[in-house]
């Protein structure tokens, strides 16, 4: 009984010793960066950046892997920070804002059943595409209002999910929740976008949405910068050459191509 | 003398397969076999592990517990001996070789104290191996366990892309994979009537 007590401590203080004594002596010392980096992130571990969370971005940073402007949610001024830190350069890039391309709420697109299982737009796709009339639009649930870390989405009066422009950080994280595959990242300073996902022909948009792009092709005439196209049944807008002139809004005959709004300020430039 | 070595090999890595025979050391089996890449980094670390605890082990059971004859505090002496060990050799490791501590260290942790590392000391002492055997058994068995592994992981990378019926997706069709392999593995029983008779 002694010798066992003895042993066994005797046993831990040693190799409780030997651990202290390495510890100290083999000490690795971590790149401080990489904390300086962590601490300036937005911390919320969005994904945003392809990483595992903040710290892997930040650790990816420090080592080099990834570049200063790679966190979408921080924006430029902390491209700005993370590349003082680092000692790089960045260049300015625009910032991107989540844009939904649907404006057929249930009253002018209206369901074709009812459903009642979970409240989660990627449940209710699972079941025969989904209750609305049209198999492309806005099923109206908001799992992209509760996927969004910045409270920049919500759903308005008519049960459509709204961007705020000025909140989104451009994380993306709504845009690989939608299961329409409606929501896309437009430059913030484009203001005209195309409020339609349908593949459909004209004729079948006509039955199930009262605002849906019937593929007549107005637009794509009458934009003098040549920015819209046209693909499987749906005017696109390339917002490279768009210059907010807004010729097209005025031509659609179904209202569909919106205009956000204009922004008083742009976040963090 | 040779010969025994030759048997304690085939034994570990075959007949008694840690894994898929003793059935020990499932949770890295598992936890760790999505990939083959990381399942070969694993089974490096096990390799390391179990050769080094096995030695450990045999020189505090033989220069400490059974003189004083403690041989029941086996278990707990065991543990502190391999788990201060392996985190005294990942310390060095991290400072003197960083590439060979991004290959190892991250599992090390891991494995310090699992089941197999205790397993093989424990049976070290079971079956009166020499410092020597019971080293060549270690090494043999984290052999053993990287040829499982191994395995496992491609077959866990193909059934990624097969149909799986939507009940069985995940775990469930990984570990009935896992009871087909050892199934398999139990034809190696009869290896040693073969072999030395």
């Amino acid at each position: 009984m002694v010798a066992a007590v003895i042993t066994l401590f005797v046993m831990g203080l040693a190799f409780g010793g030997l651990l202290a004594v390495a510890a100290r002596k083999f000490a690795v010392d971590a790149d401080p960066r990489t904390e300086a980096v962590q601490a300036a992130l937005p911390g919320v571990n969005c994904g945003a950046c392809g990483y595992a969370g903040c710290s892997a971005f930040a650790e990816a940073a420090a080592r080099g892997d990834a570049r200063p402007d790679g966190c979408p949610a921080g924006g430029p001024a902390l491209a700005l920070q993370l590349a003082a830190i680092l000692g790089k350069k960045v260049e300015a890039r625009e910032r991107e804002v989540a844009q939904v391309l649907c404006a057929g709420s249930r009253s002018e697109a209206p369901d074709r059943a009812v459903y009642s299982g979970i409240p989660d737009c990627r449940a209710a796709v699972l079941i025969a595409g989904g209750p609305k009339g049209c198999t492309y639009g806005c099923l109206g649930l908001g799992t992209c209002v509760r996927v969004c870390r910045f409270d920049a989405m919500h759903m308005n009066a008519n049960d459509l999910p709204e961007v705020s422009g000025d909140r989104c950080t451009g994380c993306t994280a709504c845009v690989k929740a939608c299961p329409r595959g409606m929501i896309v990242m437009a430059p913030a300073s484009r203001r005209v976008h195309i409020r339609c996902n349908s593949r459909d022909r004209g004729a079948v948009v006509r039955k199930v949405c009262t605002v849906g792009c019937i593929a007549c092709r107005l637009c794509v005439k009458e934009c003098p910068r040549e920015a819209i196209t046209f693909a499987d049944n749906l005017a696109r807008i390339d917002y490279a050459r768009c210059d907010n002139c807004q010729a097209c809004v005025k031509v659609c005959p179904m209202h569909t191509i919106g205009i956000s709004p204009e922004r008083v300020q742009a976040r963090g430039a | 003398m040779t010969l025994d070595l030759v048997a304690i090999v085939i034994s570990a890595i075959l007949v008694n397969n840690f894994v898929l025979m003793r059935f020990l050391g499932i949770c890295p089996f598992l936890g760790v076999s999505r990939r083959l890449s990381t399942a070969m980094g694993m089974g490096v670390a096990v390799i390391f592990v179990m050769t080094l605890a096995s030695a450990i082990t045999w020189i505090f059971q033989h220069g400490l517990l059974t003189p004083l004859g403690l041989d029941y505090l086996q278990t707990v002496v065991y543990i502190l001996v391999i788990a201060s060990l392996v985190q005294f050799v990942e310390m060095v490791i991290q400072k003197t070789s960083p590439a060979l501590y991004q290959a190892l260290g991250i599992y090390l942790p891991i494995i310090t104290t699992n089941c197999a590392i205790l397993g093989v000391a424990f049976i070290n002492v079971r079956e009166y191996y020499s410092f020597l055997e019971s080293s060549v058994n270690g090494f043999a068995g984290g052999v053993g366990f990287t040829l499982a592994i191994v395995l496992f992981a491609g077959v866990r990378e193909r059934l990624d892309v097969a149909e799986t019926p939507a009940a069985l997706q995940g775990v469930p069709i990984a570990l009935i994979s896992a009871g087909l392999m050892s199934v398999g593995f139990f034809g190696f029983r009869n290896l040693f009537h073969f072999l030395f008779s």
